[in-house]
């Protein structure tokens, strides 16, 4: 039988009482929402918090939303919020594929988006999803707010940028033109942590590559990203030659561990072929915009 | 110790509890509502899943002071004045339990399942039960089942309606 430790427990009524309460409570109080990393942890002492605020209330926080040129994502929004949200997949695909194949329903319907980025596990795959996407974290503090380029939120294994007394309240992707994104996992069963995963956005100048983001899940990438092949890929057109040398690119400079997922060697493999293969399919999914027509069947 | 008051199947029920005291167990030890079972207690196996106000949740990753105000639908709030709902029927008729471990937590997600969509295909069953395990590996049956009770009138009940139907109290 697995029980946490003894802690005290708070219910937040707004951000701003949120905010009060860890300052209130010094720096062993964690923020309490979907609590399906850290409920686990707490049973099996990984995790010992003196107290939860639980956010679950804070519907200030459960929103999705495009506003101009920008999908602003609530810390609180559910993973089958997200995945429910046609317009956050009409714009980045890869959110979808990528919530398709996280947990199960159930845990979907209460595990949040802020949740899972926040406890920064190295096989989690929005972290590699935002990081592609080049997303901006929105930080509140008691003084207000600050922004963080997705990229430098993770700075460790269970490590984030986000310091005691602060939450992260919401997460932004910037919608430019001319783009496509896919997210590729390998996994042993539903419901488990992927073996390795790779997720790509493409932005295109006509056939050249103008922009692009690859992230990394569970294969030993720092802050989750595949810096060295989107340099390589930058400027360069969109070929299948291309691809396959970015694959290689970030296979070498990632570093996985082997375990009872795999061998080193395998990730590492996992790592090349399935960014290969997230590009294609950003590929695909950014060509039809780009002639103005539709996306063809097949696509998704 | 915190004072909380979860409504279940309808009726509100105080209780002081430690803040660390899972779901799953506040039913089955304070409540006595031993048919959500308690399985893997790592939200893998979804034996203890039950409703937590409109969603299945695995009641072993949830604290019980998280329900506090909130209204939960276990197992034992499926029959509805000693009616069975037709999922119970269909695992009866398709023979969908082995052991029945399982069964409790199968049956409220198909019973969620099919409020959301009331005539599923077998492929969309799977991937709806798929966070649940059967370790008699009966998942032929339990598909069966839950068709079973979409072909006999299991879809179309407005979502919470039963909540609160065995008592007929449902506060706000």
């Amino acid at each position: 039988m697995q029980v946490p430790a003894q802690v005290e427990y708070e219910q937040a009524a707004s951000v701003e009482h949120a905010l009060d309460l860890l300052a209130r409570s010094g720096p062993e109080a964690r923020i309490l929402a979907g609590g399906h990393s850290l409920i686990p942890m707490m049973k099996l002492r990984l995790a010992q918090p003196e107290t939860l605020i639980d956010i679950n209330g804070l519907s200030e926080l459960a929103f999705l939303e495009v506003t101009g040129d920008e999908l602003r994502i609530g810390a609180l929004t559910r993973h089958a919020g997200l995945l429910a949200a046609a317009g956050a997949g009409e714009h980045f695909p890869i959110l979808h594929d990528a919530e398709r194949v996280i947990a199960d329903p159930v845990v979907r319907e209460w595990g949040t988006i802020g949740g899972s980025l926040c406890q920064a596990d190295p096989s989690e795959d929005l972290s590699a999803v935002f990081a592609a996407l080049r997303a901006t974290m929105v930080i509140r503090h008691p003084a207000g707010i600050r922004t963080v380029p997705a990229r430098e939120f993770f700075t460790g294994p269970y490590e984030t940028v986000v310091a005691p007394g602060e939450i992260l309240t919401e997460i932004r992707v910037a919608i430019r033109p001319g783009g496509g994104s896919s997210y590729q996992k390998v996994g042993r069963r539903v419901g488990d942590w992927p073996v390795g995963a790779a997720g790509a956005a493409l932005w295109l100048d006509g056939d050249v590559i103008s922009g692009t983001g690859i992230g990394l899940t569970a294969v030993g990438a720092r802050h989750f990203v595949a810096a060295e092949a989107e340099e390589f890929l930058r400027g360069r057109p969109a070929t299948e030659e291309n691809f396959g040398r970015a694959g290689q690119i970030a296979a070498e400079n990632c570093q996985p561990v082997s375990d009872q997922r795999g061998p080193a060697e395998y990730k590492r493999h996992l790592a090349s072929e399935l960014t290969t293969r997230a590009l294609r399919a950003a590929l695909r999914r950014a060509a039809p915009r780009r002639a103005g027509g539709q996306r063809r069947p097949g696509d998704g | 110790m915190r004072q909380i008051t979860v409504t279940v199947n309808g009726e509100a029920h105080a209780r002081e509890v430690e803040p660390r005291l899972l779901l799953i167990h506040f039913l089955r030890d304070e409540l006595g509502l031993t048919g959500s079972h308690w399985g893997c207690d790592t939200s893998n196996c979804g034996a203890c899943v039950v409703w937590l106000d409109e969603v299945p949740v695995k009641s072993c990753t949830v604290l019980a002071v998280m329900a506090d105000g909130h209204r939960v639908r276990t197992v034992e709030g499926l029959a509805v004045g000693g009616r069975l709902d037709p999922v119970q029927v269909g695992f009866s008729e398709c023979h969908g339990l082995q052991c029945g471990f399982c069964t409790p937590g199968m049956m409220m997600t198909a019973r969620w399942l099919l409020d959301r969509s009331p005539d599923p295909s077998p492929a969309e069953i799977r991937e709806a039960l798929s966070g649940q395990v059967c370790r008699c590996t009966g998942y032929e049956n339990i598909v069966r089942s839950v068709r079973w009770a979409a072909e006999h009138g299991a879809g179309g009940h407005e979502p919470g309606e039963h909540s609160g139907a065995a008592t007929g109290s449902v506060p706000a």
